[in-house]
């Protein structure tokens, strides 16, 4: 392997920013072909019920129509899809279970007209009860599918999902000692029960996906975060080999994990082949709240603690509102449960989950995997329990946390992170600007009386909260990742990989990475899009993987392309590959040798070998890889193509392939008048190993702390009976500008301590899952009751605050 | 150029003259990616009609450079680790443009106050402020009454 110099991070610039700045970049939803139709989509207006009939005629009739496409129009393709449980039919057969569900699609010439005629696809159905409630849900008697889709023996990474006789999509467990007895023997036990909200994930440019069939082949651009995921399920339901469908993802309008996985791919895909023609289809916001949503979930945990305030038990039940179809819910739901307990030592733990079906849009994956839910109700525990125990919630963290190496969960990567280090980081932080205490509140009002709205603030008083939380997620998913990094002649490489660049940078840091270990400048390399034809296998993007899984694999394929230039330096003066080393970025004949070779005129190899030598010893400092290009070919062109497979072997044999930490502080103002909840200081500590972009890093921290800050105070989607009643961006309320922190200071911890590149851990989520949680026990401290349910509106907390005077 | 009562003026941007750097989100002029200058005006292109915009003159992002060369604000926005996925950029750039254009000694309340029309999901919006702040402040430096 080459040589590399002390490795340095280096914050250079993104390599999109050019194209991103003068509206040139190219997103999914920008991709046309030619004679390309529309297709628009007929909804649901119902949450669960059999569809009697559709009357397409009029729709068939209208101008520019070219097909109406339902279920039955499908012949023999595959109907359903779902790479853990295959439950989601591309267009409702026979039943819907969700308003807002796919019946039929209108492909026309044009959007509008596409659009207008799906207004005149008439569906009658006959109504079922809707089960819009998790807890109903699995009480009901109703099945929101009367038959299972699992296959008994299939396991997706641990995820073995079985037929159930209720409306349960999963069900799972981990356990260890005996928790029951231990609670009961317990000095102290603290339960706390917390609702987190059903959240969508609002990546701007909404889901969208353009399908391209012809004998033999599909082709689709779109939005997928996983484009070999999508190739897979498309092969299946069009009876293709993998090879015949290409999935092509250019630049993405944000991810977050909404993007996982199978979307709207197989409704492009269908109504091509049905159409005839290229079609393309994009959902608008409301359109992308009925696609995919985050699991909504109830989670109650128990702590039992001993005379010194140390763990002995926990007892938690998760349960999850998933939706109408499973998705990726299943291994959410095998995530929450792992990610539940915190990083603090459990002697005896026992965790029961369940993820429901309820006839609301399906949910999946997002941002960070479980472990927020989890962590909103296991921390804010821990903060009741400091509060019970009469000790200080940090110190009763400290008592319990987890020291490096130790071990999670059993068979599974002992701790790569030092928490108690994150931890005082983060203390640090809040402390170096600590809060106003509570009986100057109103003089801070006062000093601060007008907010950059301009809007007079209350004077009625301000109330102070400060609160930290952490997490620790197994992430990183599979590693199963190929790289190719292939060299032209003059020494510049293009780096293939089929990651996704959705926003967080992989194509910066990757070229980063290669440029490291190939020790060329950083524009020397060439970094290309997604496209399941030409770019080598990638599980998925996701679970904060990329810079740690498909990094190492870059680092391999850049080891391998070292490897095939001293074989071909070697050959092409006739040495044996060993004689040949890799130096500074340089091939030298080893120094050994070239010593002793000086003065041998002897023999043919001698002569050889004394000729190499004397090509290194003319340009003072071997060959650079250029030459060895040009000299083998005998030709100023060609390339060397080196190839890096990681799987589960070696540094990423034992899983996860590192832990992802999260460790946040935050403080709040509670405007005792209104409710309104300023975040005054957001702390973040990055707990990466190693930063190779420490600016990326960083945007990815304040990024997924601000969308946590959304689900604690503003995000929700409410049902309303059977419809979701605020399907859009004015009333489900995201984070704004105005929004922001008042102050924020975020950390990196560089520790060196991962199994990725040069230390390097993943970054993505781990600053979003403890948020909410933070949140939720800072208003709690602010207001003096906690909170149960987030997100933290204005109304909710004026509650609270009216409870804290009974 | 004539056009179908009914085409936004995003649609015509984006379908009839592939200028596909502007980009559409939440369609209810709350997200600003849309937005466009009509006669140096911020507007979401994807809730205005292009028959209304007769005799107008419409910018967008690929309007702003002068061939290689950035304008300022793409300058700033390109310096200061302003985006991620970059779908909401041209909206917050073209809404910068028209905020300095309109006041160019904008100060930090002003910024908050233009700015707050405009989401994006990614970056938690500190460095896009920022950048803002920058362009101004480059803005004045370069400005004609400044080199008197």
């Amino acid at each position: 392997m080459a040589r590399v110099r002390a490795v340095k991070a280096l914050s250079v610039p993104r390599r999109d920013a050019w194209e991103k700045v003068t509206g040139r970049a190219r997103y999914a939803v920008d991709a046309a072909l030619p004679n390309m139709a529309h297709a628009a989509v007929v909804r649901s207006e119902r949450a669960h019920a059999y569809i009697t009939s559709i009357d397409r005629a009029e729709a068939e009739a209208a101008p520019g129509v070219i097909a109406v496409v339902t279920a039955g129009d499908l012949g023999d393709l595959g109907l359903r899809f779902g790479h853990i449980v295959p439950d989601h039919a591309i267009l409702a057969v026979d039943k819907v279970r969700y308003y807002g569900e796919p019946v039929a699609a209108v492909v026309a010439e044009t959007p509008h007209q596409a659009a207008d005629a799906a207004e005149m696809v008439w569906v009658d159905y006959d109504d079922l009860p809707a089960l819009t409630d998790a807890a109903t849900a699995l009480a009901s008697d109703v099945l929101i599918h009367e038959q299972s889709y699992a296959s008994e023996g299939e396991k997706f990474l641990d995820v073995a999902p079985g037929a159930s006789a209720d409306n349960a999509a999963h069900r799972g467990e981990l356990a260890w000692g005996d928790a029951e007895a231990a609670l009961a023997s317990a000095a102290t036990v603290v339960e706390t029960t917390t609702t987190f909200p059903l959240v969508y994930g609002y990546a701007m440019e909404t889901y969208n996906a353009l399908a391209d069939w012809q004998p033999g082949s599909l082709h689709v651009v779109s939005t997928a975060q996983h484009p070999l995921m999508v190739r897979k399920e498309l092969a299946r339901m069009f009876s293709l080999p993998l090879a015949a469908v290409r999935v092509e993802v250019p630049y993405i309008g944000g991810g977050y994990g909404s993007k996982s996985y199978t979307k709207l791919e197989p409704l492009a895909a269908a109504a091509s082949w049905a159409a005839g023609r290229p079609v393309k289809v994009t959902t608008d916001v409301e359109g992308a709240m009925y696609t995919t949503r985050a699991d909504g979930a109830r989670v109650t945990v128990r702590t039992g603690f001993d005379a010194d305030a140390r763990i002995t038990a926990r007892d938690i039940n998760i349960l999850f509102d998933t939706g109408a179809y499973a998705d990726n819910s299943p291994l959410v739901l095998t995530k929450s449960i792992n990610r539940s307990f915190g990083p603090y030592r459990m002697p005896n733990l026992r965790i029961r989950g369940v993820a429901a079906y309820t006839n609301t849009s399906p949910a999946s994956s997002y941002r960070g995997f479980g472990a927020p839910q989890a962590a909103l109700a296991g921390e804010l525990n821990m903060d009741m329990a400091a509060d019970r125990l009469g000790i200080d919630p940090v110190e009763l963290r400290r008592r319990n946390l987890l020291a490096p190496g130790d071990t999670l969960i059993p068979g599974k990567r002992p701790l790569d992170a030092d928490l108690a280090a994150d931890l005082d980081a983060v203390v640090k932080a809040l402390d170096g600007h600590a809060a106003v205490p509570d009986a100057a509140a109103s003089a801070v009002a006062s000093a601060d009386d007008h907010d950059v709205s301009g809007q007079a603030r209350s004077k009625a008083g301000v109330r102070r909260g400060r609160a930290v939380a952490l997490t620790a997620s197994d992430a990183g998913a599979s590693p199963n990742s190929t790289a190719q990094v292939r060299m032209h002649a003059d020494g510049s490489v293009t780096l293939l990989v089929s990651s996704t660049e959705m926003g967080q940078g992989s194509r910066t840091a990757l070229a980063q990475i290669a440029a490291r270990e190939l020790c060329v400048p950083l524009d020397a390399v060439a970094v290309g899009q997604s496209d399941t034809r030409f770019t080598p296998f990638e599980w998925t993007t996701g679970a904060s993987r990329t810079t740690t899984v498909v990094g190492l694999a870059v680092q391999a394929a850049c080891a391998d392309l070292w490897d095939a230039l001293r074989a071909r330096a070697a050959e092409s003066v006739g040495v044996p590959v060993g004689d040949v080393v890799v130096h500074g970025g340089r091939l030298h004949l080893d120094a050994d040798i070239s010593d002793t070779v000086g003065g041998s005129g002897a023999g043919e190899r001698g002569a050889r070998v004394a000729d190499f030598a004397s090509v290194v010893k003319g340009s003072g400092s071997g060959l650079a890889p250029a030459e060895v290009i040009r000299r083998w070919f005998g030709a100023d062109a060609g390339e060397v193509v080196g190839v890096g497979v990681i799987r589960r072997a070696g540094a990423t044999e034992v899983l996860p392939p590192f832990w992802e930490i999260g460790a946040v502080g935050v403080e709040v103002s509670v405007d005792t008048a209104t409710g309104e909840v300023t975040v005054e200081h957001l702390v973040t500590v990055g707990d990466v190993g190693h930063a190779v972009n420490p600016e990326l890093v960083k945007g990815q921290d304040l990024g997924a702390a601000t969308q946590g800050l959304g689900i604690a105070l503003w995000e929700e989607m409410v049902y309303d009976g059977e419809q979701l009643t605020n399907p859009n961006l004015v009333e489900y309320r995201v984070p704004r500008l105005r929004d922001t922190p008042r102050r924020i200071t975020s950390v990196l911890a560089e520790r060196g301590d991962g199994a990725g590149p040069y230390g390097a851990k993943g970054a993505g989520e781990g600053a979003l899952n403890p948020v909410p949680a933070a949140v939720a026990a800072a208003v709690g401290r602010a207001v003096g009751v906690w909170p149960t349910e987030l997100p933290l509106t204005p109304p909710r907390v004026w509650s609270l605050l009216q409870q804290a005077q009974q | 150029m004539l056009v179908p009562i009914r085409l936004t003026v995003a649609e015509l941007l984006r379908d009839r003259l592939r200028l596909t750097g502007t980009k559409v989100s939440c369609e209810m002029q709350v997200c600003g990616v849309c937005t466009v200058l009509v006669d140096g005006n911020p507007v979401s292109s994807c809730t205005t009609l292009a028959c209304d915009l007769d005799g107008t003159e419409v910018l967008t992002v690929e309007g702003l450079a002068r061939g290689r060369d950035l304008h300022p604000v793409q300058d700033a926005f390109m310096a200061a680790n302003t985006l991620q996925c970059g779908y909401c950029t041209p909206g917050f750039i073209m809404m910068t443009v028209a905020l300095l254009d309109a006041y160019p000694d904008a100060d930090h309340h002003d910024v908050r106050e233009w700015m707050d029309g405009n989401l994006c999901r990614c970056t938690g919006y500190a460095p896009i402020e920022t950048a803002v702040t920058v362009a101004a402040d480059r803005m004045r430096a370069e400005s004609p009454e400044n080199e008197l």
